[in-house]
């Protein structure tokens, strides 16, 4: 293992010194050291707008709310309306696995638009929107249709709520529109708050009717089935004992989210795309929310003894301890096996909003130490912990992302514990709705970088020539050119689930192949790595 | 279960509802356009959405690096306008990766509001924004009009725009416009002339650039693609050669009406009558003889078809994708003998439903097509359910009809990305014909094999 630079200051002006001044100056502020656990941890930049032409990873609103939150819902149809690019990049692009089952429905392999030409920018677009949504109806018979606005849309004027409300009345099933035109915010974040608001608004809790049966209920907030990483959890907490009422919204239907109000308690696994909803639910509903990370064996155990602590039930509390170590048997087998290997080996993560920071518990289970980390689009909450959100000001790219005002539900709010027994239950580490951000613990020679663009990339991999480094599709071939392995953690590069005990098997082989690949060997000809042609000089 | 469960072969008819596109939008052509010139930096001017779906779209379908930049316009800039945004971006890129070009495209978020490419680049220009001997060039790309192929031909356009000159000398070269076809077809192409010693100016060229090698050192900018200085002479060369209707009749008679460098439109040279097409045009065009390789060559092809004619003879085709490759595939398919039974393309055009009626005329079946808005997958989809089809020739998202339908795929157009192929091995010129017919067979015959009851299953074929 080569040595590896550790100060990280000196680094961070290398980043910065090509750059235009103001340039510079704004970028010196998303770039700072980790910090020992404990430690005070410096405020961060985040979340804020893109710069111009620096080539960024971030991708748009549209992508936040339609790609990731509402997209994975299997039976509702997703009709973007706009030009047809957005509904085409969007189709399939995420690995949202879907289980329909014999008789379900399932419209994920499909791509819905209104198709926006020039005559509905220059007259309009509504009534284009409103026949196809009668279109999407009489062809597919539904039982929701959510709208999503792309960028010329809010600029012609199109009023899709209205068009949504009329839509329902004629049509009699639930149909709801989101304002997610791709400038608003500055990232994917903004439509992932949009998106909670509008599920949060027209579905959520919608019917009181079916009764949920079941013990320990609880949903599965941020949690996207990428590559089956929700089929993993599920399959866990069912053998624990859990009853799963709806998960947001990997392989969900919208009649999960019609009855989540059910749950007792709400687990938060991608806090960035879905802290919105679990507020909101607290509120409305009166269910508590903690943190979870089925990311990592260790972390999945350290997420279900939480949520089982929470239950207070000491049955519940055994069978919790005796599927863990049933699980880790095969688990630790493999990280024994794997592990010579892998540790000492150096890793990068620069992922979206979340996993940046759940991967580095895996890498740590394979003895590998991390060089630097960051999102693309998380807030300070993400980095610093959430006991910053009092002092985070929204500034002026993203004010006009609505805020909901929700009140406790006069009839429905049924608060799950008494303030006494949340308390009680803090103390024993449940830690409501507590998170303590990826900065605090990383140590003081990591790197952490937000919206990390492509020079800064390529400076960093020049620098510390990391043995893998973790990003996404467009980072991937420019990073392998350089002879190092990019591990994608958004589509997992095909492979997966990740998640919960199986997922983190699955892991420690993908990485053990990745680090240890000899590909890396063939690049030079055996006529690049020789000398002189001494051979060539043989005389018969 | 199927797949597309919810498809059933009950058409009703759709005007404001596309399911499936066999499209997308105009600026990822641009995109890809821009990438065949050497040195140069696509800059997508809009939000940055746009940009990180069209960098994915092309490193998926490519497995090689996709670097653009973006005007990352806010909230703010999309109501006051992107000039600050762009004039930012442009000192940020020069500074930062030092291209010899921005190609700057259009979103419809800067086309709705109005943003004037032409005055902001001037601006910046005044401003000393672009380096001594560094270039912004530009073109409009509103993804609500055309497609990704409408997109290629205005950055085409803009390409030559930007660069082409007339000097007064003139030389002897032929001017080629590949069209919307993969680097490995651009590299067909220009072999083609080389046999036939015509010496030809190619723009765009994406051969090098989105097939390169991994040689431990990225390079942003590879030692590749259609030098600014080599494009400024097309104003000079003999004539132009477009390939491809939709993709490169604006670029052609760009040639014309400006520099007077008289110019012939072709189709892709995609089988063997397209193909005999482009070589007979450069033979005229440049007055050279065709070389004996190429008959050779061309021989082969014309063996091909005789000694399988039997498999091909009848089969039913179904196919998606962008008219200038469709059109070429329908003429080869009815070659081969096999029958073009429903068509559809997301890109529009009255030559297209033209075209394909005196194609079809000659041929024993009611085909079906259709091109532009809701001719997309999904109604391919229905037809199919209503009267099988042998094959399917089309981009990746066909799988899924593939598997429900248990239609054998043959992987074609863009985007695939699922197999390896397109970057690498031409399906234009002689070569690419035996290579299409290579694998049409093979999926034939491997199905033949399959469904063959024992006392049927045959050694020979």
């Amino acid at each position: 293992m080569s040595t590896k630079p550790t100060n990280v200051e000196e680094i961070k002006k290398e980043l910065i010194a090509k750059m235009p001044t103001k340039v510079a100056r704004k970028r010196a502020k998303s770039i700072l050291p980790g910090t020992e656990m404990g430690e005070p941890i410096p405020e961060i930049q985040s979340n804020v707008r893109t710069i111009p032409g620096i080539i960024t990873q971030r991708g748009c609103t549209y992508a936040g709310c339609k790609g990731v939150v509402l997209g994975p819902s299997r039976d509702i149809v997703n009709l973007t309306h706009g030009p047809i690019g957005c509904g085409f990049y969007s189709w399939l692009t995420r690995r949202n696995q879907t289980e329909a089952g014999p008789d379900g429905e399932n419209f994920i392999p499909y791509s819905f638009s209104t198709d926006m030409t020039e005559h509905d920018i220059v007259f309009g677009g509504e009534k284009k929107l409103r026949a196809a949504i009668k279109e999407a109806y009489d062809t597919f018979h539904p039982k929701a249709i959510s709208i999503f606005s792309t960028c010329p849309v809010g600029l012609i004027g199109d009023d899709i709520h209205a068009v949504a409300r009329t839509m329902q009345e004629e049509l009699g099933i639930t149909i709801f529109a989101n304002s997610c035109e791709g400038y608003k915010g500055v990232s994917q974040s903004a439509g992932h708050h949009i998106a909670n608001n509008q599920i949060m608004k027209h579905v959520i809790g919608t019917d009181d009717d079916t009764k949920i049966e079941g013990k320990f209920k609880v949903n599965m907030l941020g949690e996207y089935n990428i590559g089956g990483d929700a089929f993993e959890i599920e399959r866990i907490l069912e053998k624990c004992g859990f009853t799963l009422v709806a998960t947001f919204s990997g392989n969900s239907t919208v009649q999960d989210f019609r009855v989540a109000h059910n749950a007792d308690l709400n687990t938060v696994m991608c806090h960035r795309s879905l802290n919105y909803v679990a507020e909101m639910m607290e509120t409305k509903f009166g269910i508590p929310w903690i943190k979870v990370n089925f990311i990592g064996a260790e972390a999945s155990a350290k997420s279900l003894r939480r949520m089982a602590a929470y239950f207070e039930d000491q049955e519940l509390i055994d069978r919790v301890e005796a599927v863990i170590a049933e699980e880790l048997v095969a688990v630790n087998k493999v990280v024994e096996e794997i592990k010579p290997r892998t540790a000492g080996k150096t890793a990068m993560l620069f992922v979206g909003g979340s996993r940046a920071h759940h991967y580095q518990e895996l890498f740590k289970e394979l003895d590998m130490k991390i060089l630097g980390a960051g999102y693309e689009f998380a807030h300070r909450d993400d980095y610093e912990g959430r006991h910053v959100l009092p002092n985070i000001k929204v500034d002026a790219d993203s004010r006009n992302i609505e805020e909901l005002e929700i009140l406790p539900d006069p009839e429905r709010y049924k608060p799950r514990k008494t303030e006494a027994e949340m308390a009680r239950l803090n103390e024993k580490g449940v830690d409501f709705k507590g998170y303590e951000g990826m900065i605090e613990g990383m140590g003081k020679n990591a790197m952490v970088i937000d919206d990390i663009n492509h020079y800064e990339t390529e400076k960093l991999l020049e620098i510390y020539k990391p043995d893998i480094f973790c990003a996404g599709i467009k980072e991937k071939f420019i990073v392998q050119k350089m002879g190092i392995p990019l591990k994608q953690l958004h589509n997992y590069d095909m492979g997966g689930p990740y998640a919960g005990f199986n997922g983190a098997i699955n892991w420690y082989r993908d990485i053990d192949r990745m680090v240890n690949t000899k590909v890396w060997a063939l690049i030079k000809a055996p006529w690049q790595s020789t000398g002189p042609e001494l051979e060539a000089t043989y005389v018969a | 279960m199927a797949l597309l469960r919810h498809t059933t072969g009950e058409i009703k008819e759709r005007s404001a509802l596309t399911v499936n596109p066999a499209k997308t939008c105009q600026p990822v052509g641009a995109m890809y356009a821009a990438l065949g010139v050497k040195g140069c930096f696509p800059h997508s001017h809009g939000s940055q959405g746009c940009c990180a779906y069209h960098r994915s779209a092309l490193t998926r379908h490519y497995k090689e690096p996709v670097v653009a930049g973006t005007s990352s316009f806010t909230e703010g800039s999309s109501v006051f306008g992107g000039q600050s945004n762009l004039i930012a971006a442009i000192d940020n890129i020069f500074t930062l990766y030092d291209p010899e070009v921005i190609a700057i495209h259009t979103t419809c978020l800067s086309e709705t509001i109005g943003d004037d490419l032409r005055q902001i680049s001037q601006k910046a220009i005044d401003d000393g924004k672009v380096p001594t001997g560094k270039h912004i060039i530009y073109a409009s790309t509103p993804s609500y009009v055309g497609t990704h192929v409408t997109g290629y031909a205005n950055m085409v356009k803009g390409i030559l725009k930007g660069f082409v000159k007339k000097t007064g000398t003139p030389n002897d070269k032929i001017n080629v416009i590949p069209g919307f076809c993969e680097p490995s077809d651009m590299a067909e192409m220009r072999r083609l002339a080389a046999m036939m010693g015509v010496d030809i100016t190619m723009v765009p060229d994406t051969n090098g650039v989105l097939n390169g090698p991994l040689t431990g050192k990225y390079e942003m900018y590879p030692n590749a693609g259609a030098t600014p200085a080599e494009i400024a002479t097309m104003g000079d060369s003999k004539a132009t050669i477009g390939l491809g209707r939709w993709a490169t009749t604006e670029a052609v008679n760009y040639l014309d009406s400006e520099f007077k460098v008289p110019g012939k439109v072709l189709p892709l040279p995609i089988g063997l009558k397209a193909t005999d097409m482009y070589v007979d045009m450069l033979r005229r065009l440049s007055g050279k003889d065709v070389p004996d390789a190429i008959n050779f060559e061309r021989g082969q092809v014309v063996d091909i078809i005789s000694d399988y004619s039997q498999y091909f003879y009848g089969k039913k085709v179904a196919m998606a994708g962008d008219p200038d490759q469709i059109l070429a595939l329908v003429e080869f398919v009815i070659t081969l003998g096999m029958i073009p039974a429903y068509t559809v393309t997301g890109t529009a055009g009255k030559y297209f439903d033209e075209r394909m009626k005196e194609l079809l005329k000659d041929v024993p079946y009611d085909c079906k097509f259709k091109c532009g808005g809701e001719a997309d997958m999904f109604l391919l989809h229905q037809w199919i359910k209503n009267d099988h089809v042998d094959l399917l020739i089309g981009n990746t998202y066909l799988k899924y009809i593939a598997r429900d339908e248990d239609i054998p795929l043959i992987r074609h157009g863009f985007p695939i990305l699922d197999r390896v192929g397109h970057q690498y091995f031409p399906s234009v010129g002689y070569s690419g014909a035996m290579r299409l017919m290579e694998k049409f067979l093979g999926a034939i015959l491997d199905r033949e094999d399959r469904d063959a009851p024992e006392t049927r299953f045959e050694l020979q074929m």
